[in-house]
């Protein structure tokens, strides 16, 4: 805590004082703040569990209140949220998979092989990370369109299926975690090169493995573009294009609309919580190499 | 499995010339790059090649010059509209959201708070959620004329607003969103650049006498100066492509007067719901040159002597 060499320094009274006043307010400005985080998804829960006409009552309400289960039952009339549910949950899930197993394949490639154009390949790849999404959505929407991928999830998870941001990550953190020596060894054993990257670098990458996929599936299951140009059957649509629907109508039913985004929500948070927590700083670490 | 042909790959230069050593790892990356082709560069050529071009996605495409292009800088008011929308929504997030960020991941690793985990964890939470349901959620708290967020100004005697009606309040309204949703990746971001700096520099400046704001302005900030200049790229290239934050809470128009309708939206209007294919790719690299530039400009601005 405390290893500043001030206090042996001096550790005068007054120094002391102004050194818990400082730890007070400080303490009450980033707790501030975290509430201030926090508080929008209490107020979520608030709603969902009231009565529409009460969100915008003067005072406001700010307790939750009774009606979530009627809130559920209208909102399961007013959309198939079910199966939006199940679909943005096949979509996310498919996506990661399929993004773990190439990204972490071909990482382990740039990091633990030499072959001609490496260097030149990998530098490639990192520049197309460049290309804004926005420039290639109306031709990437005209080749789905094309291929037929018009209301089909393979729009949105083949195109999707392996990513440079990915491939980068899984590079630095096998560079890092796979002994070479053990590498040699496999394969003067006679191990192949399919069997090396599966049975001997997975099991090691696991936790770059965790990152990656817990950001992967974040940015599918929240995703808006995508999803809003490519579907157009509303059993397809997904939680992020079937809440959208909702918005904006002349008589928006705000608890129903709320209770679903609980739906999208929380579950989410769930996850985040009880364990996802320990890879963010692995993410954030990781995005900052060669920073 | 086969035998040695493919020898160590990374222990070797030697006078093994097989190129069969080279198949694995070729096969390896392949995805990737047969990604790319079909779904990046192909793309990225056809809007180039588009861009020249009238099309409704139904006709033949009318090659068209520079017309889009002349249309697009000179008499297309809405789009000069959303460019400036954009580039003014983008500069009142970044800048709050910046130094919110920075602030807090310089009082969290400060060593003087506990549960730095616990804090963490609270300013992380509204980045995991989806932008649609973050619109919604500050769709109810703004409200019309009453809502909870008019309730506590009114309470603390300030007048209460009309957030998403007037054109004076959309931006700030989205901004004081787009804040509350991304601070906390830019936190973490933060206290991750933050290990970087080594204590010592911190003791040595106590010793001098250094304040906690000296210590800021001139060992904090030009240590992580790097992972500033890499945030305030990323962040430009988010923002310049908002889409979705203010296409829930606004509506897809932009709301009154437009003052929500960013360079993003107005392109998925101009595709999806008028059609004009060519005009909006256009539109697209006229986005794309503006993002370069901006994060070129940011590298040789800010990056001069960060490196």
């Amino acid at each position: 805590m405390t290893q500043t060499t001030k206090r042996s320094n001096r550790s005068t009274g007054s120094r002391r004082l102004e050194k818990q006043l400082k730890r007070a307010i400080l303490y009450f400005l980033i707790t501030g703040g975290a509430l201030l985080c926090i508080f929008p998804f209490y107020w979520m829960i608030v709603v969902a569990s009231r009565p529409s006409s009460q969100v915008f009552n003067f005072p406001p309400p700010l307790l939750p209140g009774t009606l979530f289960v009627e809130n559920v039952q209208s909102l399961l009339a007013s959309i198939p949220y079910v199966r939006a549910y199940g679909n943005s949950l096949f979509y996310a899930l498919t996506v990661t998979a399929l993004m773990l197993f190439f990204d972490s394949m071909a990482g382990f490639a740039f990091a633990k092989y030499e072959f001609p154009l490496r260097d030149t390949l990998f530098t490639f790849l990192l520049t197309t990370m460049m290309i804004p999404g926005t420039v290639t959505l109306i031709p990437w929407f005209l080749e789905m369109k094309w291929f037929g991928w018009i209301n089909s999830y393979a729009a949105l998870i083949v195109p999707n299926a392996v990513d440079a941001f990915g491939i980068f990550w899984m590079r630095q953190y096998t560079q890092g975690a796979v002994p070479n020596e053990l590498i040699d060894a496999a394969r003067i054993d006679g191990c192949g090169d399919f069997t090396m990257y599966s049975r001997i670098a997975l099991p090691i990458i696991s936790p770059a493995l965790g990152a990656l996929a817990i950001l992967t599936f974040l940015g599918h299951w929240n995703n808006l573009v995508g999803p809003l140009i490519i579907m157009n059957d509303p059993m397809k649509f997904t939680l992020t294009v079937a809440l959208r629907t909702l918005v904006g109508l002349r008589l928006t039913d705000y608890g129903a609309l709320m209770a679903g985004t609980v739906g999208a929500v929380v579950p989410i948070l769930i996850v985040y919580l009880a364990g996802a927590r320990r890879f963010v700083a692995g993410i954030a670490a990781g995005s900052l190499q060669g920073v | 499995m086969t035998e040695s042909a493919l020898s160590i790959p990374h222990a070797r230069k030697g006078p093994r010339r097989s190129w069969r050593k080279y198949v694995a790892p070729y096969l390896f990356i392949s995805p990737f790059f047969i990604s790319f082709l079909v779904f990046g560069l192909f793309p990225l050529l056809a809007a180039l090649y588009l861009g020249f071009h009238q099309w409704n996605g139904m006709e033949a495409p009318q090659f068209v010059g520079l017309k889009n292009y002349v249309r697009l800088v000179s008499a297309d008011g809405f789009f000069r509209q959303s460019v400036s929308n954009t580039l003014v929504l983008g500069f009142m997030c970044l800048v709050p959201k910046l130094i919110l960020a920075l602030l807090v991941a310089v009082g969290i690793n400060s060593g003087l708070i506990l549960f730095k985990g616990f804090y963490q964890s609270a300013y992380f939470l509204p980045i995991i959620t989806s932008p649609v349901a973050v619109a919604i959620i500050f769709l109810t708290i703004y409200g019309q004329k009453t809502g909870i967020l008019n309730w506590v100004l009114t309470s603390v005697g300030l007048p209460a607003v009309r957030w998403l009606e007037e054109p004076a309040t959309i931006k700030p309204a989205i901004t004081l969103m787009i804040v509350w949703h991304e601070v906390g990746w830019y936190v973490v971001l933060y206290l991750a650049g933050l290990q970087a700096v080594p204590q010592e520099l911190y003791d040595a400046a106590s010793v001098d006498g250094a304040g906690s704001w000296a210590r800021l302005v001139h060992i904090t900030i030009p240590t992580i100066a790097p992972v500033i200049l890499f945030t305030v790229v990323i962040d430009i290239i988010g923002e310049l492509q908002v889409f979705a934050e203010p296409f829930v809470l606004v509506g897809p128009s932009g709301g009154t007067g437009r003052a929500g309708l960013t360079m993003a939206m107005y392109l998925y209007q101009q595709a999806f719901v008028q059609m004009k294919l060519g005009y909006a790719s256009a539109q697209a690299y006229v986005m794309f040159a503006l993002i370069a530039i901006l994060s070129l400009l940011n590298i040789k601005v800010f990056g001069r002597g960060t490196r």
